[in-house]
């Protein structure tokens, strides 16, 4: 066995590790110290004897025996707590059931302790990262733009919360569930956002956040069975995520959806999501969310070229939308569609009351949705301005040299 | 585990109440209350006077400062509690979204530290 491939081990057992060995000991910072402890037991004894049976178990018994141990040491040293940790050993000395189900819960537990609307959606997110997803503080830290330490300090007051007021380690029940769930797949699509598209830096892309919200949603599906908003939020990352070989240029610059190579698609995803957009339209009740987007995504994918795309149901899609969660935001993506369909003056137009309105201060996107109509629209000295304003209101690398590129064009021309 | 629900609201605007408003408040306080002592996760709870009644104490080089009105000036203000028994935080803040005010005005929930 190689490092790198113990590495791979742990990444994908860790979650469901810790999720067992948080139930069985009652705590989740003694369940992520005893997980640690496992881990360097690992990587010591694997290399020589090989990958246990059943990695996962291996983990959770080794991790219980060194939690175990540590409560025992702390009763020698501080000889208080008794009856608390009695409870906890025996709690943790009771055999490890096999039985799946039980197990399977534990991750929900997991993600629903870790996505509890107590904490702010930033502390959701990187609880989920560190401890669901098994991403180091550092790691976390990098999405946040914080350092290590203060990320560190975030996530340990989030875990001293979870224990002092008593946050529930429990799947909600029946009643709860829509809305909890609601909440989980909001923390989902935030790593999913900023992994797409980073807010700020070098890079346009974070793969790896990419990857941990894709693999969260896929957990979600096989544990949570028959939810449209699960398979549709799936879909929706798939569909996009399809798009990425395409999406920059080997120097890292940014590639519009109307100048992609779309032979560096990723089919298989494709076909993917255009099955689970099938499924999550299919489902009783109203059409969610994020399934309407997904299905936008789908006729985007579908589409030979940017020019022979459906455009005309792509606007009708966005009008669903609108009318089922509306916002701003949409509106914008909406107003982009509509000069698909009826030209730039009439999207500009759209874009002009949506902006009069207020309701897209300060959103990044906007000047340059602007800047587009209006270089459409041969208002050379109006793009240029809306260019240079897009420009100032994003901190991503990649977008400023497209705007800077976008100006020089039109300088040339 | 217990929790203090501490309730705030706006006194400014609970002041403007006509008679029935206030009446129809009480009667809901009254049920509610009721409902909690039922369910066994009352503790104990009052409603306080106004903030205008209100005296801050501060003991400074040994020396006994007093201040006429609440420790802060805030938007919304503390006009009462309740202490309750819970399972968990899930269960403190069901409990919490159904004390009257919380359509109004806030309900911090604040777990009591345990000392072992």
């Amino acid at each position: 066995m190689t490092p790198v491939e113990i590495e791979k081990i742990f990444r994908d057992e860790a979650g469901r590790a810790l999720s067992t060995l948080i139930r069985l000991v009652g705590d989740f910072d003694l369940a992520e110290d005893a997980l640690q402890d496992a881990v360097a037991v690992a990587l010591e004894r694997w290399p020589t004897t090989g990958l246990p049976a059943n990695p996962r178990a291996w983990l959770v018994n080794v991790g219980r025996n060194k939690a175990i141990d540590r409560v025992r040491r702390s009763i020698a040293f501080r000889g208080k707590r008794e009856a608390l940790t009695h409870e906890l050993l025996l709690n943790a000395s009771a055999p490890c059931d096999d039985d799946n189900g039980m197990l399977e819960d534990d991750m929900l537990r997991l993600i629903f302790t870790c996505c509890h609307p107590s904490f702010a959606a930033e502390v959701q997110v990187a609880l989920t990262l560190r401890t669901v997803c098994g991403l180091t503080t550092a790691e976390v830290a990098r999405g946040f733009l914080v350092s290590e330490d203060a990320m560190a300090q975030r996530l340990l007051r989030a875990k001293q919360k979870i224990r002092l007021a008593g946050i529930p380690y429990e799947v909600p029940d029946r009643d709860a569930l829509a809305p909890r769930l609601n909440g989980v797949l909001a923390v989902v699509y935030l790593v999913f956002t900023e992994g797409y598209a980073a807010t700020s830096g070098e890079d346009l892309m974070r793969p790896d956040l990419v990857r941990e919200a894709i693999r969260l949603a896929r957990l979600l599906d096989a544990l949570i069975s028959g939810r449209g908003e699960i398979k549709g939020l799936l879909a929706l990352m798939l569909l996009h995520d399809s798009r990425r070989a395409g999406r920059t240029t080997a120097g890292g610059d940014i590639v519009l959806l109307e100048e992609q190579d779309r032979t560096l698609w990723d089919r298989a995803q494709i076909s993917e999501g255009l099955l689970l957009v099938e499924e999550a339209l299919r489902m009783p009740g109203r059409p969610q969310s994020y399934a309407v987007q997904a299905a936008i995504a789908a006729l985007h994918a579908r589409a030979p070229s940017y020019e022979d795309t459906d455009w005309r149901q792509i606007v009708g899609l966005y009008e669903v939308l609108l009318r089922i969660s509306p916002s701003p935001v949409i509106e914008l993506n909406h107003a982009a569609a509509v000069a698909m369909v009826d030209g730039p003056a009439r999207a500009l137009d759209l874009v002009n009351a949506l902006e009069a309105r207020g309701g897209l201060k300060g959103y990044e996107l906007l000047p340059a949705v602007r800047a587009d109509l209006l270089r459409r629209l041969g208002r050379r000295d109006a793009a240029r301005e809306a260019y240079l304003k897009a420009t100032a209101a994003t901190q991503l690398e990649p977008l400023r040299r497209y705007y800077a590129r976008r100006i020089a064009e039109m300088d040339r021309n | 585990m217990q929790y203090l629900l501490l309730i705030y609201r706006n006194e400014a605007e609970q002041a403007k109440m006509d008679a029935s408003e206030l009446q129809k408040l009480t009667a809901e306080y009254r049920a509610f209350t009721q409902s909690i002592i039922q369910s066994g996760n009352f503790k104990a709870g009052d409603a306080l006077q106004m903030t205008a009644t209100a005296t801050t104490v501060r003991v400074r080089d040994g020396k006994m400062l007093t201040t006429d009105g609440p420790f802060a000036e805030t938007r919304e203000q503390l006009g009462g509690y309740y202490l309750i028994e819970a399972k968990d935080l899930d269960e403190a803040l069901g409990i919490a979204a159904r004390i009257p005010t919380a359509k109004m005005g806030s309900i911090e929930v604040r777990p009591i530290m345990v000392y072992d």
